[in-house]
């Protein structure tokens, strides 16, 4: 990490010189900062490929600046404080566990703006920005309760924040919709990227009779366990991770970052850029539904683009009532709509979830 | 809660394939420690091992191959530290932190072309006969090949440190290197070929989650095995049967909290995380740490 944080200091110092020297104004300078590897398949990827397309798009107007792997801590606040040291103008912050660090460094660098990624808490230079995963989840969920035959769906969980708890209760309600039977057995890896964590979990739940296996955590092992395992259902998370179709994997979440870091960018250059909140889902592409494969019934695949289709224009909320709370007191009535407050801040699981969330 | 749904066969198999990796990374710290030299490299090498094996394997179809390629190419990235530390005489702590940053880095580079790649399958290896026992043939006998190399390391290294010369000339150096060099041993010497032997022990136990236990490559896919490794070596006070003891329970409780949290169990998930290291520290403190080589971590120079 700290090979790359020297080179991409380098490369930073480099890039503003001669951008200095070459058109007389300096460039806008783009930093992010990644909770796992570039490389992981994942989470992180996707963020990557953002950056990668923000590059493309802007051309010699933008540098962009990275730091992967860093831990959720005083690292992060480090990191950012260094970037914003250097000259970024706009910090991308992709984790959860970077919220706290990200507004004490913004309070120090009035004039850097800040995105952080999946928080709740914005300040006058910090926005917020997330995409609405629930309506994917829901997706898996309704696939996944029609391919389960053992009624058992494993789910690698990762830390217990409002993010996961949603998409936890998306899947299960869906696949309750479609078979009553069905039951969800939870593991908490407490991490979001550990490749050998990831497959043992991944064996652990198939050990206990899972034939279907949903993840929220960054790395492919889980589709490799599925796979060795034979008759297991996945689905891609965050990134298509294709290279496990047709079977495991049977469709995916993808996160589409691109739009909205360009558009972000832009704000920037223009000086427009205001202190925002943005989820954005299925509607505006900032969610994709990777390709959903041929082993998957055709009759299933069917409703499940026709849900696609209906989240997309508008008609359906997967958090409609009647829903009742794990406890069995009334969350939504019949008809009704979830509001995004009580979307993100959530944490409690819906009716017919057997386990508890973790404190 | 539903611990019918535990299967404990199907349960202490699995932590024998848990426990593998971080045995046979610590094993060979454990000979490198008995020779008085402290390498915090052990992620490094593991994971510099992982992709080196993965590059053979895929290459070759062998998984075989793969983990005599991932043995040589920690040894090799050992070697980086025992010049540095032993001829050149830098500090052991801060080189072999920077061996741990180095293999991360080395490893993520020389893995750019191989991510999403498949490994070849590593078959597990059914001992004839004795995997038929009921109860002790699928826990023992049905494992990958690589699970019991681990095992018959320890036991060749309990056997090396205890009955051979060159193991006691390799503890000697270990406890007083003036002493040995007095006597006329080679330190250095000695000193490289344990360093060589952990670098390559790790590899080992870096290719096994990369081949066996994940199995493919993913940056940075140690996720701090090295560590554990290190750890056990200091709380199994430097002795192989201990550190196999330690290996397998850290693997265990490890295996066990995710079936426990699988099975619904109404312990808090965050204690059930902590358990691994706790249960670890406790036994193992238990069992009344011994003490550590006597010239462990010091430089040696004949001059002195």
């Amino acid at each position: 990490m700290t090979t790359k944080k020297l080179l991409a200091s380098a490369t930073l110092a480099v890039g503003m010189a001669t951008g200095a020297f070459a058109d007389g104004h300096e460039p806008t300078t783009v930093g992010f900062v990644y909770v796992g590897p570039v490389g992981d398949g994942g989470w992180t990827y996707e963020h990557d490929q953002g950056r990668l397309a923000v590059e493309e798009h802007f051309g010699d107007a933008v540098e962009t600046v990275f730091v992967e792997s860093v831990p959720e801590g005083a690292d992060a606040e480090r990191v950012m404080t260094q970037m914003a040291l250097q000259g970024a103008d706009l910090i991308f912050t992709t984790s959860f566990g970077y919220m706290d660090q990200t507004i004490a460094v913004a309070e120090k660098f009035p004039d850097v703006k800040f995105e952080h990624a999946t928080g709740y808490k914005r300040a006058d230079n910090v926005s917020t920005y997330s995409a609405r995963f629930y309506e994917g989840r829901a997706v898996q969920g309704h696939i996944a309760g029609h391919m389960t035959e053992s009624n058992i769906i494993g789910y690698i969980a990762s830390f217990p924040i409002p993010e996961v708890i949603r998409g936890i209760n998306a899947a299960y309600i869906h696949a309750a919709e479609v078979n009553p039977d069905v039951e969800f057995k939870i593991v908490w890896a407490y991490t979001w990227f550990d490749p050998a964590k990831e497959a043992e979990a991944a064996t652990v739940l198939i050990e206990q009779g899972a034939d279907v296996i949903l993840q929220h955590t960054d790395s492919t092992a889980p589709q490799a366990a599925a796979q060795e395992a034979g008759n297991v259902v996945t689905f891609g998370q965050a990134s298509d991770m294709a290279e496990f179709g047709p079977f495991p994997r049977v469709s995916s979440i993808i996160d589409n970052w691109a739009p909205y870091y360009i558009a972000r960018t832009q704000a920037v250059i223009d000086g427009t850029w205001e202190s925002t909140d943005t989820w954005d889902g299925i509607a505006p592409g900032m969610v994709e539904i990777g390709e959903i494969t041929d082993a998957v019934p055709a009759e299933v695949k069917a409703s499940a683009e026709a849900m696609i289709e209906a989240m997309r224009n508008g008609e359906y909320h997967p958090f409609t009532g009647p829903l009742n709370k794990q406890d069995g007191s009334v969350w939504l009535a019949d008809g009704e709509v979830a509001d995004d407050g009580t979307l993100a801040g959530m944490d409690f699981y819906v009716e017919g979830l057997t386990s508890e969330i973790p404190q | 809660m539903d611990l019918s749904s535990i299967n404990p066969v199907l349960l202490v198999a699995s932590l024998m394939v848990a426990a593998t990796p971080i045995m046979l990374a610590a094993i060979g710290e454990l000979v490198v420690e008995r020779a008085g030299v402290l390498n915090l490299g052990v992620e490094g090498m593991m994971i510099t091992g992982a992709i080196c094996g993965f590059i053979v394997a895929v290459n070759t179809g062998s998984p075989w191959l793969g983990f005599i390629g991932a043995a040589i190419g920690g040894a090799i990235l050992s070697l980086l530290f025992g010049v540095l530390t032993q001829l050149l005489l830098s500090n052991q702590v801060a080189t072999g932190l920077a061996l741990t940053l180095f293999g991360l880095g080395l490893s993520a580079l020389m893995g750019q072309g191989y991510i999403g790649i498949k490994a070849p399958a590593f078959p597990d290896w059914d001992v004839p006969l004795l995997s038929d026992i009921p109860v002790i043939g699928p826990i023992v006998f049905q494992h990958d090949p690589m699970v019991y190399v681990g095992i018959f390391l320890v036991a060749a290294v309990w056997a090396f440190l205890k009955y051979s010369r060159a193991g006691l000339v390799l503890r000697a150096v270990g406890e007083n290197h003036e002493a040995a060099h007095a006597l006329g041993y080679h330190v250095i010497r000695v000193r490289l070929l344990a360093i060589m032997f952990g670098g390559a022990c790790a590899g080992l136990g870096g290719a096994y989650l990369s081949l066996v236990r994940v199995p493919q490559w993913t940056e940075g896919m140690t996720a701090g095995a090295g560590w554990i490794a290190l750890a056990i070596v200091v709380f199994a006070s430097w002795r192989p049967w201990r550190l196999l003891l330690g290996a397998y329970l850290f693997g265990g409780v490890t295996v066990l909290q995710l079936n426990l949290q699988a099975a619904g169990a109404a312990i808090g998930v965050a204690y059930l995380s902590m358990a691994p290291y706790l249960a670890t520290i406790a036994v193992l403190v238990i069992m009344r740490a011994g003490r550590a080589p006597g010239s462990l971590g010091q430089s040696f120079h004949a001059s002195r």
